[in-house]
């Protein structure tokens, strides 16, 4: 999962919009649906093995490290979802089927705005207690916003608050001249109880922000800045036992949580303890997945492509997997600056000649997601259908209209190009030969060549010079959003305005003025409906220019041991709730 | 495998009185017609050589076969594979009377045409490499044996230095880091004329030192000797007195060398640093197929059996052609 800095202020809302889109309309209205029964997506849209069984211990395992423990300083959608069980911040995403909602965590409602939406006022809610026992107050929620401000200490997190908040030049209670660290003049706190947020600017969706692990209450007395990430103090229902960094934790409950002060977040602690495994080789991980030697694998993204065709192929094992959406594409970039692209009919051909279905088939047939017909996936709000090329009525690929396209570029007969890959992704590499295949059919001629994936966008399909001197026509590529939003999954790859001449683009060449127009007008549209619109235009507007070739809108297969109970995706999160399961 | 010394039992039957009264006669035998003779009588040896030949064939003849028993190599056939669980249809990777090998997963491509195919890039790498050794390792290998001195001295560290390369890594970076065009040559052409390349300079101390070892002996002998008394110059005994004499040794290590760099090219290509895809080559299809071990293990045999099979056959070819040539390796 690609981690991504918003810095962009009003991108901001409909960023956080998070969960709230996640869903599609599928999801809408069976909140309370709920099975016994493992079926394939059996925890898709309803909860899986409902149960209140409490004890037991639940086994994770994550391929790579954790970005950070400490709440001021992470960023990765899993770590979001599993920070609900060690901390609760003032509003929190609700653990349920469907639509997210927000809901009061730390707060007794949602925030109170005032001032025109520029002042936001929360009430704590009475009796919630770390897991010393110390009493939560409002000013712990004051100095953790305060500390993950600083960006030098803490660089993963997002910086919506810093980008929103009445700073006037405060940047970390570390530098605070205030004896008790709490010098912020944008964030009062009149009491233990109240908090009060001050924006420069008015924001309507302020508990979008007020969801954000940042708002996890941290006490003064146990920071220890960048070590706070070893033990951080608990409020949620399970405290820490042993950190051992790069290596695994566990958890244990925490005595002094109370489930009376949390009635409305869906938190269901039933089991005794988690324990975490990190740096875990990733087919080891869905082995022992299979095994029932493992209960999840944490990062959510799906289990890997030779244990994909095991769990299919079995139906004992297909039955306790599920397909769930994600908001990524997996697509291929035409450099409009490499002739003959720098011409739209050349451009047309080729989206219209190659094999969607080939494409599709490359990325592990339906299971690996669906044929897209434009760049952004269903998932982000303000999608709105676009098939310009036909991959729904002609997905073999429409050669008589690509012929047509090929003559108004003047080379009737087809021409000769590049087509780009990661090495070290055989996915990709079944891309490109599936490319090739097709194209010729249309006379247009692919020599397939392969790039390492580190310097994939640093030296060579990312970096303007090489691309053209090497006439990389096409570049297999993939982008996902951290969460389904279309300013966060459209900019790095459609915005021709961030290619740097250096290298390292995310952008390989798709350049269509009318987009970069439009992504400054959602950037000025503060009403949300009409932002999202905007993110809609701008897709049909880079498939009216013929700026890439989607291929496919990605699922994760994600896997479930029967021996898990209250099993269900979170919408928002693509993955598994991990606030909810419980061991039979 | 022992070859025997003695000549066959018809020729002893040939009693002097026999020969006497015409009814045989005493044929003169070189060298090479004795070896061949043993050669022939190695039934493993000759089976192992009557699978080279015949791989070269089909190599040579790869268009033709595949139009007569196969599809073009890089053909998409996905009716032969299931669409939801990738895999072939049908049992044993898809064998069928239409698709010998069966087809790859994914994208149905035929196995049995690319097998044929991959030969021709194995074999072609192999035996160019193998030459460009040989000539490298032959000339060093006299000129240091011969001369002797400082210039021994140079070439055998020289060798040294070539034999402690960690040559594997060192191609990973060269190969990784070739331009599109260069020397007049692009694409897969530069590819495998660069991979000819690393692998033959690579390899060349391994005959060069067998090589330079038998020039030593070879200088020692009475007739080098002789010849030098006579006034014979360098060259002149280097191409008449010592390289005939070194046929043998150079054939034999030659032949063995050929399947190393088979293995070689394989490894190179399994790394992803051999021909570019959609280009069939062996260790390309044993790395696709190390994907698929578990959902479709048949696909990693027709390219593992290919080059375990190559490589038995010129090893058995080699080890016949070494006891025929020299019996007393043994």
């Amino acid at each position: 999962m690609k981690r991504r800095r918003i810095v962009s202020a009003i991108a901001v809302s409909a960023a956080i919009t998070m969960v709230l889109a996640g869903c599609n309309s599928k999801a809408k209205d069976n909140g309370s649906k709920s099975t016994a029964k493992a079926a394939f997506n059996a925890a898709v849209g309803k909860v899986l093995n409902p149960s209140d069984k409490k004890g037991g211990t639940l086994t994770m395992a994550n391929s790579g490290d954790w970005d950070s423990l400490d709440p001021a300083d992470t960023y990765y959608g899993f770590s979001w979802n599993f920070i609900r069980n060690y901390g609760r911040s003032l509003v929190v995403f609700k653990s349920a089927v469907g639509t997210p909602v927000l809901v009061p965590d730390l707060a007794e409602t949602l925030g109170v705005p005032s001032d025109n939406a520029k002042t936001w006022t929360y009430k704590l809610r009475k009796g919630i207690k770390y897991e010393d026992g110390k009493v939560v107050t409002s000013k712990d929620v004051k100095y953790a916003v305060e500390r993950s401000l600083d960006k030098t200490t803490f660089p993963n997190g997002p910086t919506y608050f810093n980008d929103f908040l009445d700073l006037q030049g405060y940047t970390s209670p570390y530098k605070d001249s205030d004896p008790n660290k709490l010098g912020l003049k944008a964030i009062e706190t009149p009491d233990d109880n109240t908090i009060i947020f001050h924006l420069k600017k008015s924001f309507s969706g302020f508990d979008y922000f007020a969801q954000l692990p940042a708002t996890i209450p941290v006490p003064r007395a146990a920071d220890t800045g960048t070590k706070y990430k070893e033990h951080v103090i608990s409020t949620g229902p399970y405290k820490f036992e042993k950190n051992n960094p790069g290596k695994g934790f566990s958890m244990v409950r925490n005595a002094s949580y109370d489930p009376n002060t949390d009635p409305s977040s869906g938190r269901k602690p039933l089991v005794d303890r988690i324990e975490v495994s990190l740096n875990v080789n990733s087919d080891d991980i869905d082995n022992r997945l299979l095994a029932k030697d493992l209960d999840v694998a944490i990062e959510g993204t799906g289990v890997g492509a030779a244990t994909q065709g095991r769990v299919l192929r079995d139906p004992a094992l297909k039955a306790n997997a599920d397909s769930a959406a994600i908001a990524r594409t997996w697509f291929t970039a035409i450099d409009s600056d490499v002739a003959p692209f720098d011409n739209i009919h050349c451009r047309k051909a080729v989206l219209y000649g190659f094999d969607k279905t080939g494409y599709q088939r490359a990325y592990g047939g339906a299971i690996g997601g669906d044929i897209a017909s434009s760049l952004m996936p269903p998932l982000i709000p303000g999608y709105k259908k676009n098939d310009l090329y036909e991959s729904g009525s002609k997905p073999e690929g429409d050669l008589a209209k690509a012929k047509d396209e090929l003559k108004q570029c003047g080379k009737p007969t087809g021409f000769s190009t590049n087509v780009s890959y990661r090495i070290e992704r055989p996915k990709e590499k079944a891309t490109a030969e599936a490319l090739q295949a097709s194209l010729s059919k249309i006379g247009v001629k692919l020599t397939i060549k392969g790039f390492p994936k580190g310097d994939y966008a640093a030296l060579y399909a990312g970096k303007p010079d090489y691309a053209k001197s090497h006439q990389l026509g096409l570049k297999v590529y993939g982008w996902g959003a951290d969460w389904p939003d279309g300013f966060g999954f459209l900019d790095q790859i459609v915005d021709s305005r961030v290619i740097r001449a250096t290298g390292g683009n995310t952008n390989f060449g798709i350049k269509v003025p009318a987009a970069d127009q439009l992504l400054d007008k959602a950037l000025q549209t503060t009403d949300k409906p009409a932002r999202e619109k905007i993110w809609g235009q701008i897709d049909e507007v880079v498939m009216t220019n013929a700026a890439a070739m989607p291929g496919v809108w990605a699922k994760g297969l994600l896997y479930r041991p029967p021996t898990l109970t209250n099993v269900f995706v979170n919408d928002g999160f693509g993955m598994y709730d991990y606030t909810v399961m419980g061991k039979k | 495998m022992t070859a025997p010394l003695e000549v066959p039992p018809a020729e002893v039957e040939a009693t002097p009185e026999a020969v006497l009264t015409g009814v045989r006669k005493i044929e003169g035998r070189s060298l090479g017609q004795i070896a061949w003779m043993r050669l022939k009588r190695d039934k493993v040896a000759m089976a192992g050589a009557v699978v080279v030949v015949l791989l070269i064939i089909a190599a040579i003849l790869a268009p033709v076969i595949v139009s007569l028993a196969g599809h073009p190599p890089n053909d998409f056939h996905y009716k032969q594979v299931d669409a939801e669980k990738q895999t072939p249809i049908g049992a044993y990777g898809g064998i069928s009377h239409d698709f010998l090998f069966g087809v790859e997963p994914i994208n149905g491509r035929d196995l049995f045409s690319r097998i044929v195919y991959g030969a021709r890039i194995s074999l072609l790498i192999a035996f160019l490499a193998t030459m460009l050794s040989m000539v490298i390792g032959t000339v060093a290998g006299v000129i240091a044996g011969y001369f002797g001195g400082w210039v021994d001295a140079m070439i055998s560290r020289l060798m040294d230095i070539f034999l402690a390369f960690p040559i594997l890594l060192f191609s990973l970076a060269l190969v990784g880091a070739i331009p599109d065009t260069a020397f007049g040559l692009s694409g897969d052409a530069l590819r495998i004329a660069l991979i000819i390349f690393i692998v033959g300079v690579v390899n060349w101390p391994y005959i060069g030192r067998v090589v330079r070892g038998q020039t030593l002996s070879l200088r020692q002998r009475d007739f080098v000797d002789s010849a030098i008394s006579l006034g014979a110059r360098s060259p002149y005994i280097i191409y008449k007195e010592v390289l005939p004499n070194l046929v043998a040794p150079i054939l034999v290590y030659t032949t063995l060398l050929i399947p190393t760099n088979i293995l070689f090219e394989a490894a190179l290509s399994f790394l992803g640093v051999g021909v570019r895809p959609p280009r069939a080559s062996w260790g390309g299809m044993l790395n696709d197929a190390a994907h698929w071990y578990q959902t479709d293990p048949w696909f990693m045999l027709p390219p593992g059996l290919a080059i375990f099979i190559t490589v038995l056959a010129f090893n058995l070819f080699g080890d016949g052609l070494r006891d025929a040539l020299d019996p007393r390796s043994h």
